[in-house]
């Protein structure tokens, strides 16, 4: 269900203690989301393709990935331009396209697409338990942990039982058609796994209890901070507060 | 501990999910320690309702709990007597919660307040007891349904209990796997409490068999000989069967 592709390999991103990744990747987008100009905007971007080369993943692969989302980007580019208030600089039509809008639409479809590479390059490098570990070693909250951890492992159960659902409709003639019986039979799906998925939960809950739970999860992993995540970090640090003086710059 | 010393005390329990029909209808159980007992009945007739009252994971109506010598009413209780009690569930899904086998074998012994060195350990151990060595690093929910049960088996063993209660341990496995599982339950030296409808299972596991009828359990145990008809290839020829 979740292939988790990118999380092994033997870069020396892949080697990283994932708390060291788990900041930067929170420092950098924040970074990245708040700032409006293009002096901090393009040198992001060129930082986050940076990171994606340290990573030595299938540039191919990214590439797939990055598609997946700039397609809804092209959404805005439909939109933003002819909506955006500004002064009219091109017409197609009827329609009048401002400035103000086309550099707006540039301006997210920049920041998404260096928040993304980041993110491929931080996150996806570093396998979904691993990071809930290093969560809990940076104190977020067991609530958030837990839920994260537990989506990854019971999505694919979930998923299982969905497809025995469908299973069970197609083996007695169910083919999906726009009509009242369709809709009726999705909603008894959907309303099928909603119950059976807290069922679920109530029993995993109930055997976590058995097995001596009472609220904190203990982790086995032991990870040290080694001199490679120490120079990462600095570095990575200061090409923040690199981005982040650039945008105050361009503001001030 | 003490030999035939009481672990578990049930009396008058009775137990609704509705509050209709009663699912445990004022039944007492025993069990003391040695005891190996297998549990037969029809679905629906409590079985698994009983290990759940046992665990205190639901609360009985009715009657009156002991553990190990200690009434088992408060949480605090149960949570000290669930230490000592293994359970494996029906659905091997619902136990393994860990994305990897060692986490989840870890993870009763860190509640326990072992130190994560100690929890591996004990993980690796029981791997290697069950002949599960080498999967420490898979992925739970790619094991298939036998591997499942057994790693199930390995996180209850891991906690070294000192009774176990096995919810169809034999359910849906393949011969070869029955057979493994069977072979590791001779070889554990505990009380047990088996609910299985593999009687083949229940006899070379367990001493005695009870059978759960209508929310009450009754021992059954002259043994009644009848005869089998069977049918094979070959049949006309004389033969003989192992028994």
């Amino acid at each position: 269900m979740i292939e988790e592709q990118f999380s092994t390999g033997g870069s020396f991103v892949h080697g990283l203690d994932p708390r060291i990744k788990i900041i930067v990747a929170i420092l950098f987008s924040v970074v990245v989301a708040v700032s409006s100009s293009f002096l901090a905007l393009l040198p992001a971007l060129a930082v986050s393709l940076f990171l994606i080369v340290l990573t030595k993943l299938s540039m191919g692969k990214v590439f797939h990935r990055l598609l997946l989302v700039n397609g809804l980007i092209l959404f805005l580019w439909i939109f933003i331009p002819f909506t955006y208030k500004g002064a009219e600089w091109f017409t197609i039509g009827p329609l009048a396209g401002t400035k103000e809008g086309v550099l707006y639409a540039s301006q997210i479809t920049l920041k998404c697409n260096a928040i993304l590479l980041a993110m491929i390059a931080l996150l996806s490098t570093t396998p979904i338990f691993a990071l809930g570990h290093a969560m809990s070693k940076l104190y977020f909250p067991d609530k958030i942990i837990h839920l994260f951890l537990f989506t990854y492992r019971y999505i694919h159960v979930i998923f299982q039982e969905y497809r025995r659902l469908t299973n069970a409709m197609r083996i007695r003639g169910f083919v999906p058609r726009t009509n009242i019986h369709t809709y009726r039979s999705y909603a008894y799906l959907v309303g099928m796994l909603l119950v059976r998925s807290y069922d679920r939960a109530e029993r995993i809950h109930k055997a976590m209890l058995c097995r001596g739970f009472s609220g904190k999860y203990y982790t086995l992993s032991r990870s040290s901070i080694k001199i490679g995540d120490i120079l990462y970090l600095s570095l990575m640090l200061a090409a923040i507060l690199g981005l982040a003086f650039l945008q105050w710059k361009a503001i001030a | 501990m003490e030999s035939n010393s009481l672990i578990i005390d049930l009396k008058d329990i009775s137990f609704s999910y509705s509050g209709d029909k009663l699912v445990l209808d004022h039944l007492s159980f025993h069990l003391h320690s040695g005891d190996r007992i297998g549990l037969v009945g029809p679905n629906g007739s409590g079985k698994t309702t009983l290990f759940h009252i046992i665990m205190g994971l639901l609360r009985p109506s009715s009657g009156r709990i002991e553990l190990f010598g200690r009434s088992a009413h408060e949480e605090e209780d149960l949570r000290a007597a669930r230490k000592r009690i293994g359970l494996l569930f029906q659905d091997a899904d619902d136990q393994l919660f860990s994305p990897t086998v060692l986490e989840d074998i870890a993870f009763g012994p860190l509640n326990l307040g072992k130190s994560p060195e100690e929890a591996r350990d004990i993980a690796l151990k029981t791997l290697a007891r069950l002949d599960l060595t080498g999967f420490e690093n898979r992925i739970t929910y790619k094991l298939s349904g036998g591997e499942k049960r057994l790693v199930s088996l390995a996180t209850v063993l891991a906690m070294d209990p000192e009774v176990l209660l096995l919810d169809e341990p034999t359910n849906r496995l393949d011969e070869k796997t029955e057979e493994k599982i069977t072979d590791i339950l001779k070889g554990v030296n505990l009380s047990c409490i088996f609910i299985s409808h593999n009687l083949d299972f229940l006899l070379k596991t367990t001493d005695r068999i009870y059978a759960m009828v209508d929310g009450k359990i009754s021992l059954d145990e002259e043994p009644v000989p009848h005869p089998h008809i069977h049918v094979h290839k070959f049949g006309r020829l004389p033969h003989e069967h192992e028994s």
